[in-house]
C-alpha cells in the first residue's frame, strides 16, 4: 500500500470470550510500552493509551466490541501489527 | 495478663461449633491499611515525598517478582495474573497520576494514592459490563500492596501464627482456613457468616469452639485480649472477670465429661430398638479427620471432600500429591468405602485467588463438574489419582452437581477414557469402583429415575439441595432464616428420591448436614434413608439417638410429617414427639 495514512490505523474486532480484560490488556500494554510514539486504542470516539492497562479496561470492550488501533509514527508499525495479531488471534484464549 | 481496668463485654453469635475455650485473641484483616491520614507536605519536601512513593512501588515490585519467580514455569494462568499486576503497578493511570497528586496538591503519598484509587474504582463502578467492573479489584489489590509498604505494615500471612490463639476475622474464606495451622488455633470468633458457613465447617471438624456472626467482634476485640469463647451457646466473652472465667470453666468441664460419656457407646452399631441398623459414615475435608471418623466409631467415609488441596495455593496439585492423599485415607478405612467426591469449586478461583472470570452467580455458575469439564486436564489428574487409590482399598467416586444425564453420562465417559490410558501405560489401578452422583440440583431430583440407570447410588446433598430448591442463599443473613432443612418441599422431594431408589435398586445415601442433625434424624429414618454421612463429630450423639428410636414408630411419624404443609408445623411434630429424647442426646 502506498497511502501511509492508511497504515497508521487498523480496525479491529474483540473475538476472545473475555473481552479486553486484564491479561489481554496486559499482553497489549507491554507491547506498547515499547513503542517509541504513543499507540491509541479508540472504541466510539473514546481514546484510551495502549500503554496503561487500566486506561484499556475503561474503556469497557466485551467481546464483539470493535476497536480502531493508531499509531502516532510510522515507525511503532511493527507494534501496530504485533498488537492487531494478538487481538485477531483472541490473545491465544 | 488481665488488667482491672478492662471492662468484660459479652457478644452473642451464633452457635458454630461446640466447646469452651479461653485464651489470646489474634485479628486478622487488613489494620493498618483502611485508616489512611491526611498531611500536608511543604515544597522542599515534596521531592522526597515522591521518591518514598517511587521506593514502596519498587518494594511491590520487588514482592511481586519474588512471587513470580516461586511460580512453577508450566503454571502460565497463574503468572499472567502476578504479570498483569507488575504491569498494574507501573500503569500511568496509576503510578504517574498518583505522583501528579503528591506534587499538585502538595499531600503524602498515601491520601494521594487512596485518592487516584478511589477516583479509578469509581469510574469502573459505572461501568455496565460486570465483568470489567470487577476489575476495579486488581487495582484495589496492587494499590493495597503499595500503601502497606508506604505505611510499613506487614503483610499478614495466616500461615505465621505461631501462637496458641483464638482467631478473630470479619470473615474467613476457605482459601484463608486452609493456610492456617490449626493445630494453632483454640477457636474462631467471625464477624460475618451464617449457620453452615465453612468456618462452623472446619471448626466442627477439628472440634474446637467456633462462634460466627458475632457482628461487632473485630471491632470491639483488640490483638492480645484475653477472650472466652463459648461455642456451644454462641457467646463470646472479652476480657471475664474472675467469676465469669470460674462459671464457664465449669461449663467446660461439664461439656468434656458428656462428651467423653457418649463417644464411650460411639462403637456400638446404629442400631434402632427394633433391630433397623443404619450406616453412619463420615464427612471429611482433611485426611487427617479420617481419623476422627474412626474414632467416632463410622462405618466408612460417605463423602470425602477434596477442595482442600487445591485451596492457597499458587499451582494445581500434581496426580501424585492428590493420590498420596487418597491413599493414606482410603488404606486406614479399607475395608470400609470411602467416597471420593470429585472437584466441587472453581478450580482457577481457588489456586489464582484472583480468577479473570467474575461470575455475578457463583453458585449458579462456573464450578464442580461443569468447571471439571471445561478444564479435562485438571480433571483427568483427579480421576487418575482416584483410580490409582482404589487399588488399595474400596473406593467409590462422586460427581457433583450433577443436573443432567448429558453430564453423567459424559462424566462416565472420561473416567472410562482415563482407565484405558492408565491401563495403556501398564500403571496399577481399579476401575471396578462404585460410581455415584450428589442429588443436590432440583432438576437432578426430577431426573432422578433417569439418572439412576446410569450410576450405583446417589447421594444427597441436602446443603445446596435446600439453597438450589428454596432460592436461598444461606450464607446472606438478610435471607438465612428462610434456609429450613424442615420445609414441607425438602420433605417431599427426599421421599420422591427414596422411592425411585428403591424402585431402581439404587443405593442411597444423605450427606448434608441434615443427615448429622439431630432433629431431622427420626424424619429420615421415617423415609426410609440407609445411610447418614456426617461429620464425625455428631456421630455419637446420632448413634445414641437411634439406639433409643424404633424405624417402625418413626415411619407412621413420618407419615404424618409428610401432611404438614409448613416447616413450622413439621418442626412443632419433631419437637412435641422427640424433643425430649433429642435434648437427652444434645449438650447445651
Amino acid at each position: 500500500m502506498t497511502n501511509s495514512a492508511k497504515k497508521l490505523s487498523k480496525d479491529l474486532l474483540i473475538i476472545n470470550e473475555l473481552g479486553l480484560h486484564a491479561r489481554s490488556a496486559a499482553l497489549i500494554a507491554k507491547l506498547a510500552q515499547n513503542a517509541r510514539s504513543k499507540v491509541w486504542i479508540i472504541k466510539d470516539g473514546e481514546k484510551a493509551d495502549a500503554a496503561s492497562i487500566i486506561d484499556i479496561l475503561s474503556l469497557s470492550c466485551p467481546k464483539d466490541t470493535r476497536i480502531k488501533l493508531t499509531i502516532d509514527n510510522y515507525v511503532d508499525i511493527n507494534i501496530l501489527e504485533d498488537i492487531s495479531n494478538l487481538v485477531e488471534e483472541g490473545f491465544g484464549e | 495478663m488481665l488488667n482491672a481496668a478492662d471492662r468484660e463485654i459479652r457478644l452473642k453469635g451464633i452457635s458454630a461449633s461446640p466447646g469452651i475455650c479461653i485464651g489470646k485473641a489474634y485479628l486478622v484483616g487488613n489494620e493498618g491499611v483502611d485508616i489512611v491520614k491526611k498531611y500536608y507536605i511543604c515544597k522542599k519536601n515534596i521531592d522526597d515525598e515522591v521518591r518514598r512513593f517511587k521506593v514502596a512501588v519498587k518494594h511491590a515490585i520487588d514482592e511481586l517478582r519474588t512471587l513470580f519467580e516461586n511460580t512453577p514455569e508450566d503454571l502460565r494462568r497463574q503468572a499472567y495474573i502476578l504479570e498483569t499486576h507488575l504491569l498494574l503497578l507501573k500503569d500511568k493511570m496509576l503510578y504517574d497520576t498518583t505522583i501528579e497528586t503528591i506534587k499538585r496538591e502538595q499531600v503524602n503519598a498515601e491520601w494521594a494514592l487512596k485518592k487516584v484509587v478511589q477516583t479509578l474504582e469509581s469510574s469502573f463502578q459505572n461501568m455496565r459490563d460486570t465483568y470489567l467492573k470487577e476489575r476495579a479489584a486488581d487495582i484495589l489489590h496492587v494499590s493495597e500492596r503499595i500503601m502497606r509498604n508506604l505505611v510499613g505494615a506487614k503483610i499478614e500471612n495466616i500461615a505465621d501464627i505461631d501462637k496458641q490463639v483464638i482467631l478473630i476475622a470479619t470473615d474467613l474464606s476457605p482459601a484463608e482456613t486452609s493456610q492456617i495451622q490449626l493445630e494453632r488455633i483454640k477457636g474462631f470468633v467471625t464477624d460475618r457468616g451464617g449457620k453452615g458457613s465453612h468456618t462452623g465447617i472446619i471448626a466442627q471438624g477439628l472440634e474446637i469452639p467456633a462462634v460466627i456472626g458475632a457482628e461487632k467482634a473485630t471491632s470491639l476485640i483488640e490483638n492480645d485480649n484475653i477472650i472466652l469463647v463459648d461455642g456451644s451457646s454462641g457467646v463470646v466473652v472479652v476480657n471475664p472477670s474472675e467469676k465469669t472465667l470460674v462459671e464457664f470453666s465449669e461449663r467446660q468441664i461439664s461439656y468434656e465429661r458428656y462428651k467423653a460419656g457418649i463417644r464411650r457407646e460411639s462403637h456400638f452399631p446404629a442400631e434402632t430398638r427394633d433391630g433397623f441398623s443404619l450406616k453412619i459414615m463420615g464427612n471429611i475435608e482433611l485426611p487427617e479427620e479420617v481419623v476422627s471418623v474412626i474414632d467416632n466409631g463410622g462405618d466408612g467415609v460417605g463423602l470425602y471432600r477434596t477442595e482442600f488441596q487445591y485451596l492457597s495455593r499458587t499451582n494445581f496439585p500434581s496426580e501424585y500429591e492428590l493420590f498420596d492423599k487418597y491413599k493414606d485415607v482410603v488404606e486406614v478405612m479399607a475395608p470400609n468405602p470411602v467416597t471420593i467426591r470429585t472437584l466441587d469449586i472453581n478450580g482457577d478461583k481457588a489456586v489464582s485467588y484472583t480468577s479473570e472470570i467474575y461470575e455475578a452467580n457463583p453458585a449458579l455458575g462456573l464450578r464442580a463438574i461443569r468447571y471439571c469439564f471445561k478444564k479435562p486436564d485438571v480433571f483427568n489428574i483427579q480421576l487418575r489419582a482416584i483410580l490409582k487409590a482404589a487399588s488399595f482399598g474400596n473406593v467409590r467416586i462422586m460427581f457433583p452437581m450433577i443436573s443432567s444425564c448429558e453430564e453423567i453420562i459424559e462424566a462416565i465417559r472420561i473416567l472410562d477414557k482415563t482407565a484405558d490410558s492408565l491401563d495403556k501405560e501398564g500403571i496399577v489401578f481399579n476401575r471396578d469402583i462404585k460410581i455415584g452422583i450428589m442429588l443436590e440440583v432440583p432438576s437432578a431430583v426430577i431426573m432422578a429415575d433417569a439418572l439412576a440407570k446410569h450410576v450405583d447410588f446417589f447421594s444427597i446433598g441436602t446443603n445446596d439441595l435446600i439453597q438450589y430448591s428454596l432460592a436461598i442463599d444461606r450464607e446472606n443473613r438478610y435471607v438465612s432464616y428462610l434456609y429450613h432443612p424442615v420445609s414441607p418441599a425438602i420433605i417431599r422431594m427426599i421421599k420422591h428420591i427414596v422411592d425411585v431408589a428403591d424402585d431402581q435398586g439404587v443405593k442411597l445415601s444423605t450427606c448434608g448436614e441434615m443427615a448429622g442433625d439431630l432433629y431431622y434424624i427420626p424424619i429420615l429414618l421415617g423415609l426410609g434413608i440407609k445411610e447418614l454421612s456426617m461429620n464425625p463429630r455428631s456421630m455419637p450423639a446420632a448413634k445414641s439417638l437411634i439406639r433409643s428410636l424404633s424405624i417402625e414408630e418413626a415411619k407412621l411419624f413420618t407419615k404424618d410429617v409428610l401432611r404438614q404443609t409448613t416447616a413450622s408445623g413439621i418442626m412443632k411434630l419433631v419437637v412435641d414427639r422427640y424433643g425430649g429424647v433429642i435434648s437427652e442426646k444434645t449438650y447445651t
